[in-house]
């Protein structure tokens, strides 16, 4: 008996029950369509993340203060003061592979304006730092290098602080009050969204690190550097050289721990896309149980058929049914209510990423792999749960399997 | 042992030579039932040639229903040898055995075992698909098949559709359709009414008289056993009696004294009739 009769038998012998076929698809067609929601989701995800982080510059190279651990106590990230804007200027002018770089100094302090106030992040920088960032300005301009030697009150502001403060005026040219310090704003920022965390970007203020430094929080040292390297290649070479230059200045001995750490766009995006396959995987994973409970329902009804059948498979095997006949005769049913439902599974999957898409503007990847292997997959449940009952409808005795009642 | 006479010179057919179509050499079957074991066969020998046409007798638990299943090649026996065509069958493999089924053998069951929700001509066909034959061959040696049994107008209905006779018509032609050496028949009229019994039984003459087809069939209805040739009595799984059929009953002609459906219908409404105008003249005061 070749295949294409088999699997006609098999059609038909399905068709024959069809609201049962239906229920015990269902079972694959769920786990399916979830694992190809879930994971176009995930991907879509990913996608998300990949995106936000090319608008962080590729090129990026992010120096920080680490942890020093001056008399045995560790300080944690950004805790040391060995970090300096002449750390920077070494690390451009020494390292060929460093295109530009720019300090930054954190500070949170109330701002005001008129009878609006607002906390905010002020972060201390260079106007290089836009650069390397890939941001632009929307209106106004960025404070200048002069302007930056004199730590002038100057700054330029996302587009919710200006919101904010500034209810639909236009905020350049007037003057903010960060802490007790009067502020010009020179520009206000192109709105740039959240970044990969999930923080509003444009809630920010940027303002010369001198300023930062010495007026609002009283330091001399920097929190980090964003550096740009020459390429996306150069970024992740100049990582060894970046650590030597600033582990001779700052006079670690060999055997002692980095009093800094420096990261690179790939390592951030790596981490970040790693998490999100974790997370992908791990959803997807919880969705193909239900596959698993498919397969369990599809036994199920195999194993009625066979009993239900008895009779019939003494005929055949009366007429001349070997059983390695009956047995693929039953497989074949197994895996074609096993594939139909992982095709329709399939089906359901796409649809339901294009409507979730679409509800939540939250872009969906269909993936050619996530498809194929749903359907080997669900192919393989098939073989796997419709294997026992075949088995038990072959082994069957045909006298007795002629007698049943 | 069965006589010298089992296998009388008419019987057998001129091309038969002198292999028997079946050969049982003291075949023995034991079921095991845990505790206790069953001798179902003690020594079965006999021989069936080529055209013959045999009824197996016997109460239950003689034994015939077992000896089918070996003569069917559903089971093997416990001991002896069951040659087949010249063929020692009683010790092949499973494998082989359903190649003998389909190939050698054709079954007619009590229960017709028909497959519902098929239609009559995929019904016949259904030897032929283990056969290994295409499609098209298939479908035209089923319809043929169908044919012979009188029932090509009725290819496209289901069992459900089918009267019993008819039914038992469709099993015959599925029998036949591998062209096999022998019809095993078990119990073909048990389900069906006397005269579609005689129908089956007309059948199953003209295949054995014009087509030389040898038949084996199980019956505990001696009216039934006279339309053979000859009976094989069976008793506590032994041959007790093996005869020719004296009187020969010819089913053709049993058929013309019979009523036919619809007379016996007619008789029947007939007969209402008389016995509600005798009630009605009897509650006349």
């Amino acid at each position: 008996m070749n295949f294409m009769n088999t699997f006609r038998l098999a059609l038909r012998a399905l068709s024959r029950n069809k609201m049962r076929s239906a229920l015990t698809m269902l079972g694959i067609i769920i786990g399916v369509g979830a694992v190809i929601a879930v994971v176009s989701i995930g991907q879509g995800a990913q996608y998300l993340v990949q995106q936000g982080i090319q608008a962080m510059g590729t090129n990026a190279v992010y120096i920080a203060a680490g942890s020093g651990r001056p008399g045995g106590v560790r300080m944690g990230y950004g805790g040391v003061k060995t970090l300096t804007v002449d750390d920077m200027n070494a690390t451009v002018q020494g390292i060929p592979l460093i295109q530009d770089a720019a300090p930054a100094v954190n500070a949170r302090d109330q701002v005001v304006y008129e009878n609006q106030n607002w906390n905010t992040s002020i972060t201390g920088t260079s106007p290089v730092y836009f650069k390397i960032r890939n941001w632009s300005i929307q209106e106004g301009s960025v404070f200048s290098d002069q302007e930056v030697d004199l730590a002038a009150n100057v700054c330029v502001i996302g587009t919710t602080v200006a919101k904010i403060l500034f209810v639909g005026q236009n905020p350049v040219g007037k003057t903010i009050r960060i802490g007790n310090l009067p502020f010009r704003v020179d520009g206000v920022l192109e709105s740039k969204g959240q970044n990969v965390m999930g923080q509003d970007q444009d809630d920010a203020i940027f303002a010369p690190y001198t300023t930062v430094q010495r007026k609002i929080v009283g330091i001399t040292w920097l929190q980090y550097i964003m550096a740009s390297a020459i390429s996306q290649q150069a970024s992740v070479a100049a990582v060894g050289p970046i650590t030597s230059l600033l582990r001779e200045r700052h006079r670690i001995r060999s055997g002692e721990d980095n009093d800094f750490f420096v990261r690179t766009q790939s390592d951030i995006a790596e981490l970040a896309n790693q998490t999100q396959s974790v997370m992908t995987m791990l959803l997807g994973g919880i969705a193909s149980v239900s596959l698993l409970v498919g397969g369990i329902g599809i036994m199920n009804i195999m194993l009625v058929s066979v009993t239900e059948r008895t009779r019939e498979i003494g005929v055949r095997m009366a007429v001349g049914a070997t059983e390695s006949d009956v047995q693929r005769q039953f497989l074949v049913e197994a895996v074609t209510l096993s594939m139909m439902g992982g095709a329709i599974g399939i089906l359901v999957g796409l649809i339901s990423s294009a409507i979730i898409s679409n509800l939540l503007s939250w872009p969906t990847i269909i993936s050619g792999k996530a498809i194929l292997a749903a359907a080997i997959f669900s192919g393989a449940v098939g073989i796997f749960f419709g294997y026992y009952p075949a088995r038990k409808a072959a082994k069957l005795d045909p006298m007795e399997a002629l007698r049943y009642e | 042992m069965p006589d010298q006479n089992a296998t009388p010179p008419e019987n057998r057919s001129p091309l038969a030579g002198s292999t028997p179509l079946i050969h049982l050499e003291s075949i023995y079957k034991t079921y095991d039932l845990g505790e206790i074991q069953v001798q179902a066969l003690r020594g079965i020998t006999l021989e069936v040639r080529e055209g013959e046409f045999v009824a197996v007798m016997g109460p239950s638990g003689s034994g015939k229903s077992t000896v089918m299943n070996i003569l069917g090649c559903l089971d093997r026996p416990t001991k002896g040898r069951y040659f087949l065509e010249g063929i020692d069958v009683s010790h092949m493999s499973k494998v082989e055995l359903a190649r003998i089924r389909n190939r050698k053998l054709g079954f007619v069951f009590q229960q017709f075992n028909l497959l519902s929700r098929t239609s009559a001509l995929e019904n016949v066909e259904l030897p032929t698909v283990y056969a290994g034959i295409g499609p098209e061959e298939r479908s035209r040696r089923a319809m043929e098949s169908l044919t012979r049994v009188g029932l090509a107008d009725r290819a496209g209905h289901h069992p459900s559709q089918l009267s019993g006779g008819q039914q038992q018509r469709v099993a015959i032609a599925r029998a036949l359709v591998n062209r096999p050496s022998i019809l095993l028949a078990d119990e073909p009229t048990g389900n069906l009414d006397s005269r579609t019994s005689v129908e089956i039984m007309e059948i199953l003459q003209t295949l054995n008289d014009e087509q030389g087809l040898t038949i084996v069939m199980v019956t505990h209805e001696q009216d039934i056993s006279e339309y053979t040739k000859r009976t094989i009595e069976f008793r506590d799984g032994k041959v007790r009696r093996d005869s020719m059929v004296q009187k020969r009953l010819i089913a053709r002609d049993v058929l013309k004294t019979l009523p036919t459906a619809e007379e016996q219908a007619a008789e029947d409404a007939e007969e209402n009739a008389r016995t509600e105008t005798v009630s009605g003249v009897d509650a006349k005061p």
